[in-house]
């Protein structure tokens, strides 16, 4: 076989889900009254990046076969947290980003601990700890609200556009993939956290850090929904601890790290596969926009879209031969 | 007796599960530039010994020395950083991540702090050549190889550890013939570059082609080391199997002569290369044996059986009668009668956490309902009797199963089936892990319901318990029934012998004569 076909068959997933995206993308500018422009690139961008943060935070965790229930509430958190720091005298600020970012990195910390040292499941673990968080959100933000000398201007330019042209959050999201996933990906750690999801006692006896990347899964999780959390506060410029929130977007990055390819199993795909995912699962709620129908119909369509998504990739039971192989 | 010369060195190491000696006070000497092949049954002790070895599981006593040195491993990893390096039976390879991945898994040529491609790629390419694996490309999915591939693979990530001292667990059992040639070369090549090298094989046949020295292991002890040829294939057999505990057997009842077809019979069975025509018959009444190494095939046969598999090619005659078994749920309905006793009773038998009572009635739940809802009276009495006949030992039905002992829950897996009254019985090793007071319960059992004309298929990994229980047995070698033995032939020699295959083997290769039986 040629090398390519290799990192085709490496790939696949990722690449099936960014012509999912391409595919949804086109059909949408093609019929948006306005047509390809940056201001509606801008708004599309804005809408799916929250989500693709988000999304991306889940990949961490189930390419270690675990599942993280709590990125929607750290996801909450972090933009309660952040409507009370985002403010003052450009000093200010930047600490205030440091403190939501940090607020994400202990939460995926906690998570990380509990489910090594704890040994318990990472489905309960992160249950509770999701509930511990949207508690706490809850006790900082009773009501919606902001500061008074919330910072505009920078929110403003993390959700505006580079030379009037491409969306800023779109560069803000490759440059984490460059600075964050890359690096990641091409550590031993990041080989260790598939490692971990594909066989983890192969990689016990391979020598592996295996709790190392476990643990670095999660908080690099919270990372990512620190990140997600930051940008809804930008777009919003207040916090609000929204119950239907949290668990919409814990629900929705599950969905997106299944469109985008990545296997709950562990060990296959990629968070740029979820990322694109994520795009992919907010423009179903545009296409039905730009095609007049009725936003109720949302849920229906995403359910629609998710279903044949799983349904493809199930193909695999056809080919198996001894059928107690179907439940491992 | 310490060999000061020796590379490696293990004293005294003793090692128990439970109440059961895996190893016990086992000595090994390995040295530089030769092969030291281990010999032994199943369950001698060989796998603790090198689990030990390679810091897989610590020992409970004992001391190991590297160069004359003290030395003891936390984990795997640490007695690779040591130069101890194992090729596991179980490979240790990482199905997702790509050859060149899995072959430099643990530590990498880094650049800037990550992971160096190219180096990386070069590393793989020059392990897979040395493995001879110059064919399998770095960049496939190891979970895509065939299984022979993915053993030079692991050979390749073993080597590429640049391992003092190497250990081969059945490293070739998954090898096609112009494989093993090419690893036996691969191996010579190594041995004269100075590395010790550990092998553990059933193949009589490369042990005596590749071997410096050889230690026979019994019963978690190391009985004799003796260089490679001063010992004729029956000396090492009868040294494996020596002296030892013999069960108490019921008495076997002779089956008078019947025209009646066989309750089970089969013919050229086949199942991709697991399996290749496989043909044989149980009458009613009758404990037919299925013996050979572990892996040859018999559990596969098992499931082809029982209706698991998918592609099974054959016949299966019931009562003379051609069926096809769809499914377990066909297996067990009447029509068929069949009840297979699985292996591993913690995930195929039982739902641990479910209660005594509702474990015993899964499998008979359709008996014991009318329109879908369940008789409770039916259900207990029906219940009762079936602890009394295994005598289950159990505070009450309506505790966890998994709070009875290894042996009682496998008498409720065994009570499960017999539920149904099924006409044919298949056990998949059912006294694996059990003590010998239930062992005997179960061999009383089984003669039990031959007597009352169920025919049982049984296959036993322990020979003295195919030499016990049963009328007739077929020993398996690479998916084929090589041998059958009946009544006095079944002895432990011949088990032994045709399970090594040894007779076919030396007749294929021409050599060494006044081998097996």
């Amino acid at each position: 076989m040629k090398e390519w076909r290799f990192i085709m068959a490496e790939h696949r997933g990722t690449l099936l889900a960014f012509t999912l995206f391409i595919a949804m993308f086109v059909i949408y500018v093609s019929n948006h009254p306005a047509g390809f422009t940056p201001n509606v690139v801008q708004t599309a961008a804005n809408k799916g990046v929250i989500l693709a943060l988000v999304a991306m935070a889940q990949a961490f965790v189930v390419l270690t076969a675990g599942i993280d229930l709590s990125v929607g509430m750290i996801f909450v958190l972090c933009n309660c947290v952040g409507s009370y720091v985002l403010g003052g005298a450009p000093g200010q600020v930047g600490l205030g980003v440091c403190a939501v970012l940090a607020t994400g990195l202990a939460c995926g910390a906690l998570n990380g601990l509990i489910v090594i040292y704890g040994r318990l499941q990472p489905i309960v673990t992160t249950i509770a700890t999701g509930a511990i968080f949207f508690g706490i959100a809850l006790w900082l933000r009773p009501y919606p609200g902001t500061i008074p000398d919330f910072a505009a201007d920078l929110a403003d330019t993390f959700t505006g556009k580079v030379f009037g042209v491409v969306p800023a959050s779109l560069v803000f999201l490759a440059a984490v993939v460059l600075l964050i996933w890359v690096p990641v990906r091409r550590s031993v750690i990041g080989r260790t956290i598939y490692a971990v999801g594909s066989s983890e006692m192969a990689a016990y006896m391979s020598g592996m850090p295996v709790r190392r990347a476990r643990f670095t899964a999660f908080v690099l999780g919270g990372l990512m929904a620190a990140f997600g959390g930051l940008f809804l506060t930008f777009f919003t410029y207040s916090g609000e601890a929204s119950l239907a929130n949290g668990d919409n977007y814990t629900l929705f990055s599950i969905a997106s790290v299944v469109l985008g390819g990545v296997s709950l199993y562990g060990g296959r795909g990629s968070a740029i596969g979820a990322i694109f995912g994520a795009l992919a699962f907010r423009a179903i709620g545009d296409l039905l926009f730009v095609f007049d129908l009725d936003p109720l119909w949302q849920p229906l369509f995403q359910g629609l879209v998710l279903g044949l998504a799983v349904t493809f990739g199930a193909a695999r039971l056809f080919q198996i031969r001894n059928r107690l192989e179907m439940f491992t | 007796m310490a060999d000061e010369t020796a590379l490696f060195r293990m004293e005294g190491i003793s090692k128990r599960y439970g109440g059961v000696h895996a190893l016990e006070k086992a000595e090994l000497n390995v040295h530089a530039g030769r092969v030291h092949a281990i010999l032994g049954e199943n369950g001698a002790g060989k796998s603790t010994l090198i689990k030990v070895m390679s810091g897989v599981v610590a020992p409970d006593e004992g001391r190991m020395f590297l160069d004359g040195q003290p030395i003891s491993f936390a984990d795997p990893a640490s007695a690779n950083r040591a130069g101890i390096v194992c090729i596991f039976q179980e490979l240790s390879l990482i199905p997702d991540l790509s050859v060149a991945d899995n072959i430099i898994a643990s530590n990498p040529p880094t650049r800037f702090g990550l992971i160096d491609r190219k180096e990386q790629r070069r590393l793989a390419e020059e392990a897979l050549a040395k493995a001879g694996g110059e064919d399998i490309h770095p960049r496939a999915r190891v979970g895509d190889l065939p299984l022979s591939r993915q053993q030079i693979v692991e050979i390749a990530k073993a080597l590429a550890r640049k391992p003092r001292v190497l250990i081969l667990d059945e490293a070739t059992s998954a090898l096609t013939a112009s494989d093993v040639t090419k690893v036996m070369a691969v191996l010579k090549r190594l041995r004269s570059e100075g590395m010790a090298l550990l092998y553990i094989s059933h193949r009589m046949h490369e042990i005596a082609e590749l071997a410096d020295e050889c230690t026979v292991f019994r019963n978690g002890r190391n009985v004799e080391s003796y260089e490679q040829g001063t010992k004729t294939d029956n000396e090492v057999v009868e040294m494996m199997i020596g002296r030892e505990y013999r069960h108490v057997f019921p008495e076997k009842t002779p089956l008078p002569p019947s025209d009646k077809p066989p309750a089970l019979e089969v013919r050229n069975l086949s199942w991709f290369n697991k399996l290749n025509n496989v043909s044989l018959d149980v009458r009613a009444g009758e404990v037919v044996g299925l013996g050979g190494l572990d892996g040859q095939g018999q559990r596969d046969l098992l499931l082809a059986l029982f209706g698991v598999l998918r592609g099974v090619t054959g016949e299966i005659l019931i009562d003379g009668r051609p069926v096809t078994v769809k499914n377990p749920r066909h297996a067990r309905s009447g029509e068929v009668g069949m009840a297979l006793i699985p292996e591993d009773r913690k995930t195929e038998g039982l739902m641990l956490p479910m209660s005594v009572m509702q474990n015993l009635s899964f499998a008979a739940l359709g008996q014991l309902s009318t329109f879908g809802v369940i008789d409770r009276a039916a259900e207990k009495k029906r219940i009762d009797e079936m602890i009394r006949l295994l005598a289950v030992r159990t505070a009450s039905t309506d505790i966890p199963v998994s709070a009875l002992s290894g042996g009682n829950q496998q008498k409720v897996v065994i009570a499960k089936w017999l539920m149904i009254s099924p006409k044919i019985i298949l056990l998949n090793d059912p006294t694996r892990g059990i003590d010998v007071g239930t062992k005997q319960e179960i061999y009383q059992l089984l003669r039990k319901l031959s007597d009352e004309g169920a025919a049982i298929i049984l296959y036993s990994t322990d020979y003295d318990e195919l030499i016990g229980c049963c009328d007739r047995v077929m020993v398996m070698y690479d998916g084929e029934i090589k041998t059958t033995l009946a009544g006095n032939e079944i002895t432990e020699h011949a088990l032994v012998g045709s399970a090594l295959n040894i007779g076919t083997e030396e007749r294929e290769a021409g050599a060494k004569p006044g081998v097996g039986a």
